[in-house]
């Protein structure tokens, strides 16, 4: 065996390959990062709010060092209608001290995360598609670019949600279309001063917006709006099979998004930065049951189907990051052993099991579930907005206690009290 | 017209390294035929790479594509040959 060129070969610098590259370089294993992109995060888009507490593991001071854009202290739940909107906005000095949420711009963060990868050692190739995996009797060996051959010890497949080469190792089959989500984006310029005063904010604040219902149009799926330092990310994530029933355009229901009445007030006067699109994940817990590993080979992050949408919360930069650290510690134990078998690679599932990342898949199993139901996404807004409607507008017509208002808006909505009750318990039990 | 521009305007906002030699995307025209794919990709793609031609065939402006892959989940089998563009080249986000 003495033809292999590293003990390790990664493939994609996203979150889940930096953080396992960066890793496996300080064990003192020479290690090759290879990336599509020009630079890393070139290809790379998220909504942008990243729970990164689990970046503290990996960079110390991660927050204070890396090139994160504002804290979120302030998050926003809203339920959408074609004229009104009813949100639930929860702001908390406690989600400052310390950090638990900071927005990001991949394009920049990444870059960061590969630099740091640089200066631990690792190998970083950009501008470098991987083709296929190299195999031999079942053992992955490397992979294949182009003309060229890099051979690998351990592979690790981070190379995102379309990954090609779980594929090709028969770990992701085709996904059906309720298992993905395409996210459409615009990056939009504010200065600075008129973002903190929009959204009341203050210094390095920011605030995260969950958006359903009409703002989708009714798909499936949801919208985001986010602070940057100088800049707004808003989009929307629409469920791929609810997006080919319903015959709409994906981009056209992103502009219906910036022309929503509880949007358009909001980006006034900004200026389009960039527009994007990305796949995205919805049945997580489901996709990640399946087994992530060959001899030679770990597959981390979206790759693996580590991403949890509850509707409340996107999360798949700290799953990304947490399975990294799983995949690393049991690439540095299985080349310190010399076993790279089946066996060998499988302390994988064990160490991600065992952490925040399988604890979190299990608990939320059921949310993709939750989340199957028309109810939320048509008929739930309508319905608190009539109520709330009730109780403020004055029409000069005798005032009722709120649960006579609340019972005459769900006689006249297509839903029923005992619908309700069941999407409430549904809800408090999955997400 | 939609806040903030067209979509092919909005696409200028955005950096390309364009491939000019090969087209990573590839239709089967007689499979988009027959199975009558073009409207399904047209409506998709948010990058409007796809346009369904009147007798069923598709028109690909592969240079506007973000390469998310929503096209290729979507895609009746046998539609669409589509992989990432060759290395450095595609799209290359900013922001992100
Ligand atoms: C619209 C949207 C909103 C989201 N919002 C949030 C959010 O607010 N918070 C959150 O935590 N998560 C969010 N996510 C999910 C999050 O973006 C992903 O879970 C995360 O990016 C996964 O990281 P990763 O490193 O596994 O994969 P990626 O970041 O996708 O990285 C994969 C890398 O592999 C490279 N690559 C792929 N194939 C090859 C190849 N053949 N050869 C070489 N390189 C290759 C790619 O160029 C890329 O750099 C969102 C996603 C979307 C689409
Ligand atoms: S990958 Fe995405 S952007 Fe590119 S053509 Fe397909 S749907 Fe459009």
């Amino acid at each position: 065996m003495e033809d292999e060129a590293f003990d390790v070969v990664v493939v994609g610098a996203g979150i889940a390959g930096c953080v396992a590259a960066y890793r496996l370089a300080e064990a003192g294993h020479s290690v090759v990062l290879i990336e599509r992109g020009s630079a890393a995060g070139a290809k790379n888009l998220s909504g942008g709010v990243f729970y990164c507490r689990v970046m503290e593991q990996v960079f110390p001071g991660f927050v204070r060092r890396a090139p994160v854009e504002r804290v979120i202290t302030r998050n926003c739940i809203s339920m959408t209608n074609a004229t009104s909107a009813v949100t639930v906005d929860y702001r908390d000095e406690r989600l400052a001290e310390p950090v638990n949420a900071v927005t990001v711009l991949r394009a920049r963060l990444d870059s960061w995360l590969a630099e740091q990868c640089e200066e631990a050692g690792v190998m970083v190739m950009p501008g470098v598609r991987v083709d296929e995996l190299l195999l031999e009797g079942g053992q992955v060996v490397g992979v294949r670019a182009g003309d060229d051959e890099l051979r690998a010890r351990v592979v690790i497949a981070a190379d995102g949600v379309n990954s090609f080469l779980a594929r090709q190792a028969g770990i992701r089959p085709t996904e059906p279309l309720e298992n993905l989500a395409v996210g459409v984006k615009s990056v939009i310029r504010l200065p600075r001063e008129v973002i903190e005063e929009r959204f009341s904010l203050t210094g390095d604040e920011g605030v995260a917006y969950a958006m359903v219902g009409d703002c989708t149009q009714g798909i499936a799926g949801g919208a985001f709006l986010y602070t940057n330092t100088a800049s707004l990310s808003l989009g929307v994530v629409l469920r791929l099979d609810d997006l080919v029933a319903s015959g709409r355009s994906s981009s056209e229901v992103h502009d219906h998004l910036l022309a929503h009445p509880s949007v358009a007030p909001l980006i006034e006067g900004g200026e389009l930065l960039e527009y994007g699109c990305h796949l995205t994940i919805e049945g997580g817990p489901q996709m990640a049951r399946r087994d992530l590993t060959r001899p030679g080979l770990m597959v981390v992050g979206d790759a693996a189907g580590l991403t949890l949408n509850t509707g409340l919360t996107i999360r798949g930069m700290d799953l990304a990051a947490g399975s990294a650290i799983a995949a690393a510690t049991a690439a540095d134990r299985a080349l310190r052993s010399g076993d790279l078998s089946q066996r060998a690679m499988d302390v994988y599932r064990t160490e991600l099991d065992g952490s925040f990342v399988g604890a979190d898949l299990a608990t939320y199993a059921r949310a993709p579930h939750f989340l199957e139901s028309a109810l939320l996404y048509r008929d739930a807004g309508p319905l608190a907005a009539d109520v709330l409607h009730g109780v403020f507008d004055h029409d000069l017509t005798p005032r009722r206690h709120l649960v006579g208002t609340a019972r005459s808006a769900v006689k006249s909505s297509p839903v029923s009290a005992a619908q309700l009750a069941r999407l409430g318990l549904s809800a408090l039990r999955s997400l | 017209m939609p806040l903030l521009g067209s979509v092919p305007e909005r696409l200028a906002a955005n950096h390309y390294d364009v491939d000019e030699e090969e087209s990573h995307i590839e239709v089967d025209q007689d499979a988009a035929r027959r199975t009558q794919a073009g409207p399904l990709l047209e409506r998709v793609c948010a990058a409007r790479v796809y346009t369904s031609q009147p007798d069923g065939s598709v028109l690909v402006q592969a240079a506007a594509c973000l390469e998310c892959g929503t096209c290729l989940a979507v895609a009746p089998p046998g539609v669409l040959r589509w992989h990432y563009p060759r290395g450095g080249f595609g799209i290359a986000f900013r922001e992100g």
